[in-house]
């Protein structure tokens, strides 16, 4: 096992979480999407920690899955708001900036 | 045995993702993606990094998925059927993504990991022990950065999210 291995499944997940941007137009699918591209990085991070015999990947992981976590708390206020004044999840109808 | 482990975690979790990103209700995305969380901490505990591996159940698998359900359980959002005209976007979408695919590995091969570095056999584990010596003295100033960060994102949401109260404009 190298770590050629974990970086390609790396890749592949984070190419998996921009297939769902590009093509869900759902705002819950899109933030989603988002945590599964951060989850393929902190899988880059933490396996070059383990190549380097350096535990900063795993600390930069931390602070990967804490930032993740306040951002999703916000995106999640915004989804809310989104819901409450248009009645639609659509990213592609919310184009106006006052209604 | 690792090698196997590998394997099993690294397909299931690519399968999980997949499906959350085709799953028609969004109650049912979510759950895929909690199944990629475990599947995840798997290959963390594969690559000895214990503590991120229980750090990343806990906080995500049992902090922010859960806010994600709430969300969608308060908003009681339905799923969505199979739209049309939407193909030409989706066959772009699969095509773009492919291409950042080959792109990105193609890269990795001219860089410095372009042979097969094996891990040695005395990895660094990632224990409590040695990462919290490491948060409180090397990283101490990011950590404290985090917890002002999340301070910021609770006020953030508790405002954007309440709306209008009564009496006021």
């Amino acid at each position: 096992m190298s770590v050629y291995h974990y970086i390609i499944l790396s890749i592949a997940l984070f190419t998996v979480g921009a297939l769902g941007i590009l093509t869900r137009r759902n705002a819950i699918y899109m933030l989603l999407s988002i945590e599964i591209m951060l989850n393929a990085g902190n899988l880059a991070f933490v396996a070059f920690s383990r190549l380097h015999n350096h535990l900063t990947g795993q600390i930069v992981a931390l602070f990967v899955i804490t930032v993740a976590a306040a951002e999703v708390a916000v995106g999640l206020a915004i989804i809310v708001l989104l819901h409450r004044l248009r009645g639609s999840l659509r990213v592609d109808e919310a184009n106006l900036l006052r209604w | 045995m690792e090698t196997l482990a590998f394997y099993i975690f690294g397909t299931l979790i690519l399968l999980l993702s997949l499906l959350v990103i085709i799953s028609r209700h969004p109650a049912y995305a979510v759950l895929y993606l909690l199944g990629a969380m475990f599947c995840l901490a798997g290959l963390y505990v594969l690559l000895g990094a214990y503590f991120v591996a229980a750090l990343q159940i806990v906080l995500y698998a049992g902090a922010i998925l859960v806010m994600f359900l709430f969300v969608v359980m308060l908003l009681s959002l339905q799923g969505e059927g199979y739209t049309k005209g939407r193909t030409l976007v989706r066959g772009l979408g699969v095509g773009v993504s492919a291409l950042l695919f080959m792109v990105v590995v193609a890269g990795t091969r001219q860089g410095s990991i372009g042979s097969f570095f094996s891990f040695s056999r005395e990895g660094t584990v990632g224990s409590v022990a040695e990462i919290g010596r490491l948060l409180f003295t090397k990283y101490l100033f990011p950590f404290e950065v985090t917890s002002l960060l999340i301070l910021v994102a609770m006020i953030g949401a508790i405002v954007i999210a309440k709306g209008k109260m009564r009496g006021e404009a």
